[in-house]
């Protein structure tokens, strides 16, 4: 593969998935030093972006404005964008070898972890993820119900998203008709009439997923209440003595934020979060089908072998009136067709982003992946950037060793006549832009950031197609 | 973070060697795949002990003839395990606590990967960074200077 990464033979990468971790990969291949990259990026739905649009919470504008830095990327012109392109139904992997040198996975963990109890597959009960691609106008989640005509729901787990469900159910209708929360939602949430919302985590205050910030926002609702039992958010031997072992001031700080919570009183406010700790739902309650209650049962901390603090079942039982039940416990990744997968981890298997033989556990050439379906459902945002770089270094190192596909039609030009062949649908990032524009000019007459468009229909209309 | 995101992104399996073999073979192991330690394991994935380059050094300096001496001789039995579970940042503590290298991670006692002080330390470098990527795109660009 000599004089690949040239002007005249360029490297040609196709990346799925448009989420951060396939910008910020597009963005480092584009700016390698001495290697001409082209960047084809793909996207199973119409719209970029990935979670920065359907995860983050509509009530979080402001962190969705690093899209600013995507659009950049974009405007490179050895990048191109096909959305509405499925890779497994419109183009094999096989498809794609024929027409570039390296393949990169960056298609994030799709999939949420179960409880695994008894009651778990009642009516009312959900993922957590579900709610959230829902309210944010995921077009495979666009006809989605859910029950809330039920007044007191159980969120289990203490992490972001877990954070954002719970702030979404307590937020009034006035405050998320200022969002760009889906339209359909916003209208099934106006009608909302739960009043009570049971946040359940498993271990103590110190151990909470939650970031100071995310926690400060719980209480400081217009329309709800914080309520924490007193010796919940009183820490226990073990995590006091480890506090003081690793005087982590964020975690001193976060317990501080809780235990303040636990003095308040109630102010009136006409909904309530009940904050739990040391708590783990047995089983979901039902009756006719539909959940009705939730049997927790009360745990305790134990240290493991390494020092980490662990959760312990007591025989201590309580039952709780909810007829709505979100989980949020975790993700996982979805194996993609043809690509070495690690069932354990929920990962595609790989070494610093180049795939894995599962038999040999030598890298599979032309083959890579970045962000959560490498690594895992962890970090922030900007965590995907040192992680594709890393990829990304890994991809540039096999290309200068000639270590890639050998494509037959290693071009542009073929490129788009294949996917145009397979998929006339297919949307460019001039397109998006475009119903970028329109969503924005839906929401300026009602003071809101976007109307988004939640079909896939709906978006070709838009583009007149 | 917990452990198990530190396995998910190591790749391939953990090295181990059995409780009978020769310091030579696990020296070759060692050097083979430019590692510290390996897991020593009786029934191909339960965990008996664990063997550091530091072990094989200390008694070398007693006994020259350690080539040929059984891995059973020299390993240590005595290992702290981690879970999948344990959190990144108490473990990190652990083992920089006790000076520990390497921690072989268990679930119901089979061996599932192990663990190094520096993929733990590179675990934590990699999240501060990506809160500082984060923290850097919220900071609207700078303005040209006006002259």
């Amino acid at each position: 593969m000599a004089g690949v990464g040239t002007e005249g033979q360029p490297l040609r990468v196709a990346v799925i998935g448009a989420g951060p971790s396939g910008f910020y990969a597009a963005e480092h291949l584009l700016s390698a030093k001495g290697t001409v990259v082209e960047v084809d990026l793909f996207d199973r739905l119409p719209t970029p972006y990935g979670l920065v649009r359907y995860g983050v919470a509509p009530d979080h504008q402001k962190i969705k404005s690093v899209t600013v830095a995507y659009d950049k990327t974009a405007a490179n012109p050895r990048f191109r964008f096909f959305g509405n392109v499925e890779i497994g139904k419109h183009l094999s992997i096989e498809d794609l070898s024929h027409l570039y040198h390296q393949v990169l996975f960056t298609t994030g963990a799709q999939t949420d972890r179960q409880l695994g109890i008894p009651g778990e597959d009642l009516e009312g009960s959900y993922a957590a993820t579900e709610f959230v691609a829902w309210y944010n106008g995921h077009p495979d989640y666009t006809h989605h119900q859910f029950d809330l005509t039920q007044t007191a729901a159980a969120v289990v787990g203490v992490g972001n998203v877990a954070v954002d469900v719970t702030r979404i159910l307590l937020r009034t209708p006035e405050e998320l008709a200022k969002t760009d929360i889906a339209d359909y939602a916003l209208e099934a949430l106006r009608e909302s009439r739960v009043k009570e919302v049971h946040m359940l985590g498993r271990r103590g205050p110190a151990q909470a997923a939650f970031t100071n910030p995310e926690v400060r926002e719980l209480g400081e609702l217009p329309a709800a209440d914080v309520v924490i039992r007193p010796e919940e958010a009183e820490l226990d031997e073990l995590s006091k003595a480890e506090l003081d072992r690793t005087g982590d001031r964020t975690e001193l700080r976060k317990v501080q934020i809780l235990q303040e919570f636990a003095a308040r009183p109630l102010t009136g406010k006409p909904k309530k979060l009940f904050l739990r700790f040391l708590v783990s739902p047995v089983e979901l309650i039902g009756k006719d089908g539909h959940v009705v209650g939730m049997r927790l049962v009360h745990n305790v901390l134990a240290a493991t072998a390494a020092g980490s603090l662990s959760a312990k079942p007591t025989d201590r039982f309580e039952d709780l009136a909810v007829g709505l039940v979100f989980r949020s416990v975790g993700y996982r990744g979805v194996p993609l067709a043809g690509v070495p997968f690690h069932e354990q981890w929920g990962v595609i298997l790989n070494e610093k982003g180049r795939v894995l033989d599962p038999a040999s556990k030598q890298p599979v050439i032309g083959l890579y992946a970045a962000g959560w379906i490498k690594r895992g459902p962890t970090g922030v945002i900007g965590t995907n950037k040192p992680d594709a770089s890393e990829t990304v270094q890994q991809m540039l190192a096999d290309a200068a060793a000639g270590k890639t596909f050998s494509p037959k039609e290693p071009t542009a030009a073929a490129a788009e006549a294949l996917v145009r062949a397979r998929q006339p649908q297919a949307i460019t990032y001039q397109d998006w832009k475009r119903l970028d524009e329109l969503e924005v000019q839906r929401g300026r007459a009602a003071s809101r950031p976007r109307v988004k468009f939640v079909q896939v229909e709906e978006m070709l209309a838009a583009l007149s197609r | 973070m917990n452990i198990s995101h530190v396995l998910a992104r190591k790749g391939a399996g953990v090295i181990t060697i059995r409780p009978k073999q020769s310091i030579r073979e696990a020296l070759g192991a060692l050097a083979q795949h430019n590692i510290g330690a390996l897991v020593v394991v009786e029934a191909e994935t339960r965990p008996v002990g664990i063997l550091s380059e530091r072990d094989i050094v200390r008694e070398a300096v007693r006994d020259e003839k350690v080539f040929d001496r059984a891995v059973r001789d020299l390993m240590t039995t005595d290992v702290i395990v981690a879970a999948p579970e344990d959190d990144l940042k108490a473990v990190a503590h652990t083992m920089t606590e006790k000076r520990i290298r390497h921690l072989p991670v268990v679930t119901e006692g089979r061996l599932v990967g192990i663990v190094s002080i520096g993929d733990v330390v590179k675990a934590q470098r990699d999240a501060y960074e990506g809160e500082v990527a984060t923290l850097e795109m919220r900071i609207p660009p700078e303005q040209p200077e006006q002259s």
